[in-house]
Formats: C-alpha cells, sequence, structure tokens
C-alpha cells in the first residue's frame, strides 16, 4: 500500500510536469469493444432493462475526450476482465493510461520508457525489436509468411495443440518460446494486423499495425497504439470482432457509436498506452504474485 | 455428458483427455500478452499415476470424467477379483487386481477403503492411512532388549512384511502406516 501511494504520488508528478491532464472516466458502460480476448463483465440492473458492462479498459472515453479537444490526457483507472486469474492476473486491476498528440508508437515507446525509469529508478538495458524479428529470432518462424505445416509443428513440439486457430499458434508461441527471451527491458513493436483493433495500420507493409508492448523479464508491463482515427476502419474491425466474440458464447456488448461519431467528427493524431500498474509495483517490491501487492485480491476479500 | 470451462479450472477437478481419466494438480492461469489467454495444467493420468503438463485454450471446454471417491468395506480376495461393498446401499463392485496396485498388502476383509470409481468401475483403491494388523511370523523377541531401537522383519496377517521393534511378538496385532508402510505401535486391546 505504501509503495502503491508513492508510485501514484510519481505518476502524478511525471505527468503534471508534461502538462498531461488527469481525466476520470466512467467504469460503468452501455457499449463496449468485444474483443475476444478481452472477455467483459456484464453487469444485470435490478430492472433489467439492458445490460451494462465493466470497461475493460477507459480507452473508448478517453479517446471521446481527445476528438472533444482535451488534448494530453492521462488516468490510473481500475479496469475488470472477466475471467483472468493467474500470478500475474487478477480480474480487477489498476491501469494507467495516456494519449499522446502528435506522437507515433515509437515516440510513446520512449515516453513510457522515461515514466518507468522514474517509477523503477535504473533500468536494465533496452531492447527494441519487431515482433516478427523477434518470432524469426526465437521460434524459427515467420508470422506473416511461415506456412501452416511449419507453425503447427513448432505449436505441437510445445505442447500445444496444432488444430488451433493460426493466430492462437502464434499467441502460444509468442508465450512460450519467444516472451522468455525477453529479458530485460524490451519493446517489441510492429505486430501482424489482426493483433491489434484499434491501432494504425503501417503505411508501408498493412499487414503490420503500428502497436508496441513492453516487456520487462518476459512479462508484459505496457501496450500502445498509434491510435486508429479512420472510423469506416474501425467499424469494419469492431464487426469482424463482434463475429468471432459471439461464437465464444457470451453477452455480446453493443458497438459503441458513441466512439465511432467521435473519430467521425475527428480523432486528433495521438497515439496511447496502457501501462499494468500492479505489475510496476510488483517489480518495485521483487513480487511473482499480484496477489501480494493488493490489499484484498479477487475471490480472498 | 458433462464438461469444465477453463475458468472452473482448480486442483483435484477430473478431466476425461484421450479417452483416459485425469486430475488436476495445479492450474495456472498464463497470458503473455494482449493475445489468447491459456491455461497451463499439470495433471496425473489416474489409470497410469503418470503427471502430464496439458496447455488448454482459456475458455475451452473439456469432457469430465466420471470418477468419484466411495467409501466402501472390501470383503473378500476370490483369485482374481477384489470385492468391495458400499455399506449403505449393500452395492458391491469387483476391482481387478492392478485397480487395487500395492494397496493390496493392507486389504484387511471388513476394513473400510476409499475406492476411486469411474464410469462405475474400480479404478484406484486406497487403504485407511492406518490399518491394525495380526503379525502371523517374526523371530522370538529377545528380553532386555526394548532400550535399543533394533529392529526385525515381520510377516503381518495379509502377507505384508515390515520392520517392527525388537520386542513385538508373533501374534500381536500392530498398528501400520500405509502410507510409509512403517510400523507405527502395537494396536490397543
Amino acid at each position: 500500500m505504501v509503495v502503491r501511494a508513492r508510485l501514484r504520488q510519481r505518476i502524478r508528478g511525471f505527468f503534471a510536469e508534461r502538462k498531461v491532464l488527469e481525466v476520470e472516466t466512467p467504469l460503468l458502460v452501455s457499449a463496449a469493444a468485444a474483443d475476444p480476448n478481452v472477455p467483459v463483465l456484464a453487469v444485470t440492473p435490478h430492472d433489467r432493462s439492458s445490460n451494462c458492462f465493466l470497461h475493460t479498459s477507459p480507452e473508448h472515453a478517453m479517446k471521446r475526450l481527445l476528438s472533444g479537444g482535451f488534448g494530453d490526457i492521462y488516468q490510473l483507472v481500475p479496469v475488470f476482465r472477466d475471467g483472468e486469474q493467474g500470478r500475474q492476473h487478477n480480474p480487477e486491476f489498476t491501469l494507467l493510461e495516456w494519449y499522446r498528440c502528435g506522437f507515433d508508437h515509437h515516440r510513446l515507446a520512449d515516453e513510457t520508457i522515461d515514466l518507468l525509469r522514474c517509477l523503477l529508478g535504473e533500468l536494465p538495458k533496452v531492447t527494441r525489436i519487431a515482433y516478427c524479428d523477434a518470432f524469426q529470432r526465437w521460434a524459427a518462424l515467420n508470422p506473416l509468411t511461415s506456412d501452416s505445416a511449419e507453425l503447427a509443428a513448432a505449436t505441437a513440439s510445445q505442447g500445444g495443440d496444432p488444430g488451433w486457430p493460426r493466430g492462437v499458434q502464434q499467441d502460444y508461441l509468442f508465450g512460450t518460446v519467444v516472451a522468455p527471451q525477453l529479458t530485460g527491458l524490451t519493446v517489441v513493436f510492429d505486430y501482424p494486423a489482426e493483433q491489434a483493433a484499434l491501432a494504425r495500420l503501417k503505411p508501408a507493409d498493412p499487414r503490420l499495425a503500428e502497436r508496441f508492448e513492453v516487456f520487462i523479464d518476459g512479462v508484459e508491463i505496457a501496450n500502445g497504439f498509434h491510435e486508429l482515427a479512420d472510423a469506416a476502419e474501425q467499424r469494419q474491425r469492431f464487426e469482424a470482432e463482434r463475429k468471432r466474440y459471439a461464437a465464444s458464447g457470451r453477452v455480446v456488448p453493443p458497438t459503441d457509436e458513441r466512439l465511432l461519431a467521435a473519430l467521425e467528427a475527428g480523432l486528433p493524431d495521438c497515439a496511447g498506452v496502457a501501462v499494468g500498474f500492479d505489475r510496476i509495483v510488483m517489480r518495485v517490491t521483487g513480487s511473482d504474485d499480484i496477489r501480494s501487492v493488493m490489499a484484498f485480491p479477487h475471490g480472498e476479500n | 455428458m458433462a464438461s469444465f470451462n477453463t475458468n472452473e479450472f482448480r486442483s483435484g477437478l477430473k478431466l476425461l483427455i484421450d479417452n483416459d481419466p485425469y486430475t488436476i494438480i495445479e492450474n495456472e492461469f498464463v497470458k503473455p500478452g494482449k493475445g489468447q489467454a491459456f491455461n497451463r495444467v499439470k495433471m496425473r493420468n489416474l489409470k497410469t499415476g503418470r503427471v502430464v503438463d496439458k496447455t488448454f485454450k482459456s475458455g475451452e471446454s473439456v469432457e469430465a470424467a466420471d470418477v468419484m471417491d466411495t467409501d466402501m468395506q472390501y470383503l473378500y480376495f476370490d483369485g482374481e477379483f477384489y470385492h468391495f461393498m458400499v455399506p449403505d446401499t449393500f452395492e458391491q463392485y469387483a476391482a481387478e487386481a492392478n485397480a487395487v496396485g500395492d494397496a493390496a498388502q493392507w486389504l484387511k476383509e471388513q476394513d473400510m477403503c476409499l475406492v476411486t470409481l469411474w464410469d462405475n468401475s474400480p479404478l484406484m483403491v486406497a487403504p485407511p492411512n492406518f490399518v491394525e494388523l495380526a503379525i502371523t511370523e517374526t523371530d522370538p523377541g529377545l528380553k532386555g532388549d526394548t532400550a535399543q531401537g533394533g529392529v526385525k522383519p515381520a510377516t503381518l496377517e495379509t502377507g505384508a512384511v515390515v520392520k517392527v521393534p525388537l520386542f513385538v511378538e508373533e501374534g500381536e496385532v500392530i498398528k501400520v502406516d500405509t502410507r510409509t508402510g512403517e510400523y507405527v505401535s502395537r494396536a490397543r486391546d
């Protein structure tokens, strides 16, 4: 608790100095993205009029603020993800999310490292590597061009199921083979487009999206995008995700029309990133279990 | 057929995989990045006892194994099968020698055991943690040797051989810990 309070203070100081405005957005929302990998907790109101949802990230609301002209903004906020529980996960956790106008994902990655240095002190050596290069180096595969047989063989050799869809196999190999190699502080950038529903595609290669993640010793700490500002393209991606989400048998949240309207009205060119606050606390306290950095972890409260 | 979603996984849960029953020893939720989440599971094959690691996609459903632990009374061995009975219902079950395994050497008629049933047939038999058995054969005890803590082998009525202190004699009933196969004490009359 003491460490958490101290880190919050430092974060607020960091952003105050850089003139980034602290904002607040609702936790309880009526529409949300239906990312099959980020399950939403649905809440049924007493009169059963319509489902509400606990937000999985403040991204949509913050983008609406951006399009409303608020400029650079940040938020330190609890978010909820259904069923995520493990050593690195709790269904309710704290995200630090911020947006910078005029930044692309590389420049925002630099600022993320500055923030981590401010919070963690001396950082391990920083490595930057493109997603495909990391995959090539440690899994000897190219996620964009390798054929299915090669991918399936690699998945099977790691104890996975070669019958999984291609994207799942990639995630599996990234988790079992690549991530453990990301020692020190590693920025992975330019992810395959299907793994970044809210990011811009790379103009030079539309198979890739302008997304980055920061790993410290194999643990994901931050995830950022050069934000997609095209309403029509965003709608298409939402629709594709809704179909996959529905297949999982969950309550599908309504499409966030207000976000799409905000994009239509114009989102400034910006990049945004979300940092797992609890994982920073884990790093500072040298803990390897998220429960030990929360006063009342889920299931024990 | 019943099944479990990965979010219901916890240790002790019984799953059916490739037609074999497994029990979960450890379950860990892993999600290295923003992508697909997985459950990394350490589990024991209840037929072979072998421990294996398997990874499931989170959200997947896995068939449940119809495995149940039931307290039963051991009745008798007919030369091929070991027979057990549920005392409340008088239902009887015949277990093959490989299901009984090492437990056989501790089974005394009328003792209560924990029988694991899979699809209604005995898969595993666990003897009580402590059993009281009579010694059928051991060397005569040596007088005055009680303090030294020496031991000698003794054959029990079920055929098991355990090490007992020198003062214990043939015909006496002793208490044995079946988990370690060690002598605990003389049985109190």
